[in-house]
């Protein structure tokens, strides 16, 4: 309609997105490139359990800082709650209370941890009273018998150690080791041997359980599972020790929670108790101490940040504010290289789905999936049924296609068969009838082209979308999506020739028949 | 690449997003879309307006009618099924005849009554329709296609689209059926489209799956130089269905039948690009044409004979 109006327009949503960014790199300091290495995390417990109309008390672990990481701005959230924190044998422990309550509750504890580097000191430690406990019936005779074993091949702390957590986890299992783990091994029970019979062979030892602050590869915030591992006293030092692998010591970024064999958390008067941890690095220190400085000057801009949110729901942003970029990237590939795609939006959801398993797996999958359904679709075809019926039944059969790709590769040892199930399943249906359609009327050509094409975009949306910098910018100046905005209308009037109109008319473009 | 692209831009190529762009978002308010995209109500708005279509025989609107549908028909054997919302010549079944209790298609093959049902029930359930909404299915006349056309396609009804924009008669050409596109007249189902000469009405160039193509393919015979009876009365036909259906830019489509004359069969708000390629002409120096003069050209008549007038052969 008019050009000018859009120019316009376009021209002042491009300069507010640019102009902010610009104020909040040069001024407020926000960092332009993400920090290659995390050392800050948000660290979240989230405690639920329905309470029974009783006195209740809930008390949970909290982590103490050691000499690696410090534990800062702790927060509990619980409304009602009376709050004790308190220390018992080293353990930092939160107790909430409250006189009656019904229902479901929820109480949060929140705290960040930083990596602080201090040089190594030194301190010795008093080895502690080793009090063992026994074992009963034939279990004492293995315990004895995979001691002698373990001792008579090493010659000091650490080699029995490892000697003993090879013996834990050999594969098949000593039938020692089978009778004293009992059934179905987790890596607690391993660890909560590991010191039983540490502690039998007179070696003061002790449970671990903590948290992985995982860097770089893991951006989101998710739930994290309770690390254990196990600590023994030797050479006037406690040495930790992963119980599964045998590592002496444990990862540097493995934090202790608490120490001993108490659950995380314990509740009286309710029931059903929930405990989620879930950690994510926290974005750049720079983005924090900007926010903290602008917190004084300009307070409303950053009050409406997105890091004013809660870290689950930053967490979703991180996600969601990649969506335009993908679009964006549809829309380049759709009007100006006018590749066809199935539906409008389908190659984004796909590509979503790909962050979750992977490009080539992911595309291996869809491929399968799609095939499959189709050559069902095509059968059902035969049987002559209603249209909403049959999507239903192909739903049906995209959904058990997807249940039998996981089983399947989970027995063959493929562990990302599991991802399958983040694929948007409706979506895949739509695609498989859609296929279908073009298929029969237009012809099996025009179908691959077009599944072809949605594969394609959906590749390249998600290399788009998984650039690390790309993700890094949209997050952190939202703004850039005023620009991107910008951008796609003048795309939208863009009347000129698609790159495949090229290819469509080239048959004009000579003298013509000859 | 850019020497292609100066080659198009100089032949005045248009394509899709400027066609969007600049033709039917500018000229088609979205509010005259459904006279277009309902084939009833096109037809009713020709029928008040004195323009010939096929005969309607029955509208089939909810599953259970599909019962009375042999009462309907009665003794006719050949009868046309078109969604009322299609699109894309999609979802129409042309029966030529009966045999037994069986419907014959054009290209002989039998289908029961029970799959005749499950043709109307997939397109009263919104599988050709455009966005899938329920759909009406229209049993309609079956065109008995003018001799001139029979040597040159293959079953099927040969059908003429002319562009027209602004009241004005654009481009047109010929679409042929061949035994690739099923007896169907859509060019990207294996139609032959022949380029049709605005002044006298002889086909010129005619494309077959991007080739430039002189024989039918299934027949044999000559496409190019096949002279349109009537010429004149198709581009009257063609520029007064802007007077009733208003849309600045869109395509009509016309079929000769043999004993009724050109009937329309439908209109369409987002007409193909491909009839640049059948007429090896690009559409935008003519539409440029069209939109600087049509404000002087205030009846039909005076439209039509400009039309014969700047958009001859060889004028691009």
């Amino acid at each position: 309609m008019n050009r000018l109006h859009l120019y316009s327009l376009a021209a002042i949503l491009a300069v507010v997105g640019m102009s902010l960014f610009a104020y909040k790199v040069y001024v407020l300091s926000f960092p332009v490139f993400p920090k290659t290495k995390a050392q800050v995390w948000n660290v979240e417990a989230r405690v639920s359990f329905v309470a029974q109309d009783k006195p209740v008390k809930v008390t949970m672990f909290i982590p103490a800082g050691t000499r690696r990481f410090a534990v800062l701005d702790e927060h509990f959230i619980s409304s009602g709650y009376g709050l004790v924190v308190s220390t018992e044998g080293g353990n930092r422990k939160a107790a909430w209370s409250i006189r009656k309550a019904r229902g479901r509750q929820t109480v949060y504890y929140q705290a960040v941890i930083r990596g602080v580097r201090t040089k190594p000191t030194r301190t010795d430690v008093e080895a502690p009273e080793v009090v063992a406990r026994p074992f009963e019936g034939p279990k004492q005779e293995a315990a004895k018998s995979l001691l002698q074993h373990v001792k008579a091949k090493s010659a000091d702390t650490p080699g029995m150690v490892a000697g003993l957590i090879q013996m834990l986890n050999k594969d098949p299992l000593d039938d020692r080791v089978d009778l004293l783990l009992g059934k179905k091994p987790t890596s607690r029970k391993r660890a909560e041997l590991a010191v039983r019979l540490l502690e039998a062979a007179g070696v003061p030892a002790r449970l671990v359980q903590g948290i992985h602050l995982q860097e770089e590869k893991q951006q989101f915030f998710r739930k994290s599972e309770l690390l254990c591992w196990i600590e023994y006293h030797d050479n006037k030092q406690w040495q930790s020790c992963d119980p599964i692998r045998g590592k002496t010591p444990v990862p540097n970024d493995w934090i202790a929670w608490w120490r001993g064999s108490g659950e995380l958390a314990e509740l009286s008067g309710g029931e059903k108790l929930k405990v989620t941890v879930s950690v994510s690095p926290k974005l750049e220190e720079g983005v924090a101490s900007a926010i903290l400085r602008g917190e004084i000057s300009k307070p409303l801009l950053l009050r409406f940040s997105l890091f004013s949110l809660p870290v689950n729901t930053q967490a979703v942003y991180r996600v969601m504010l990649l969506v335009p970029i993908g679009a964006f990237v549809l829309v380049l590939l759709r009007n100006i290289v006018g590749i066809k795609t199935f539906g409008t939006f389908m190659p984004v959801l796909i590509a979503l789905a790909f962050r979750e398993s992977g490009l080539l797996w992911g595309l291996l999958l869809f491929s399968v999936v799609v095939t499959l359904g189709l050559v069902i679709r095509f059968y059902l075809e035969r049987l002559k049924l209603l249209v909403v019926p049959r999507l239903a039944a192909v739903l049906i059969v995209v959904v058990g296609l997807m249940a039998v790709l996981s089983i399947v590769s989970q027995n063959l040892g493929l562990h990302r068969g599991l991802s399958v199930a983040l694929f948007p399943m409706v979506i895949l249906t739509m695609t498989i009838e859609r296929m279908s359609i073009v298929w029969e009327e237009r012809g099996p050509t025009e179908a691959l082209i077009s599944g072809l094409g949605s594969m394609l975009t959906a590749a390249l949306a998600f290399v788009v979308m998984n650039v690390k910098y790309i993700e890094h910018l949209v997050f952190v100046f939202p703004e850039l999506l005023l620009v991107l905005l910008a951008l796609t209308l003048l795309v939208g009037r863009y009347s000129g020739y698609r790159l495949m109109d090229l290819f469509r008319f080239k048959a004009l473009s000579g003298g013509g028949p000859t | 690449m850019f020497g292609l692209i100066q080659a198009l831009r100089n032949k005045g190529v248009l394509a899709i997003n400027r066609r969007n762009a600049e033709y039917t978002l500018k000229h088609n308010p979205r509010a005259l879309y459904p006279l277009v995209d309902d084939k009833l109500l096109t037809k009713q708005l020709a029928l008040a307006n004195g323009i010939a279509v096929p005969e309607l025989y029955w509208v089939v609107e909810v599953e259970g009618q599909v019962r009375d549908l042999p009462r309907v028909l009665g003794d006719r054997s050949d009868f046309v099924l078109k969604p009322a919302h299609g699109s894309g010549g999609e979802g129409i079944l042309v029966i030529a005849g009966k045999a037994n209790d069986k419907y014959r298609k054009t290209d002989g093959l039998l289908l029961t009554q029970e799959e005749l049902n499950h043709h109307i029930f997939n397109v009263l359930s919104g599988l050709y329709s455009l966005g899938g909404q329920p759909d009406k299915v229209l049993v309609e006349y079956r065109v008995v296609f003018d001799p001139i056309f029979e040597s040159i396609s293959y079953q099927g009804v040969p059908d003429i689209r002319i562009i027209v924009f602004l009241g004005i008669p654009i481009m047109s050409m010929v679409r042929l059926p061949t035994r690739m596109s099923d007896g169907k007249a859509n060019l990207h189902q294996g139609a032959i489209g022949a380029g049709i000469d605005m002044r006298s009405g002889r086909t010129l160039t005619a494309v077959w799956k991007n080739d430039f193509v002189t024989e039918h393919p299934d027949t044999g015979n000559p496409v190019t130089g096949v002279r349109i009876p009537n010429w004149d009365s198709l581009l009257t036909l063609a520029a007064r269905c802007y007077e009733f259906a208003t849309l600045g830019y869109m395509g009509v489509d016309i079929v000769l039948d043999r004993n009724r004359g050109p009937l329309i069969l439908e209109l369409n708000a987002r007409p193909g690009l491909n009839i640049q390629i059948a007429n090896n002409c690009g559409l935008l120096p003519r539409l440029q044409l069209a939109e600087r003069y049509h404000a002087d050209l205030p009846t039909v008549a005076k439209r039509v004979e400009f039309a014969r007038e700047h958009f001859a052969a060889g004028t691009c």
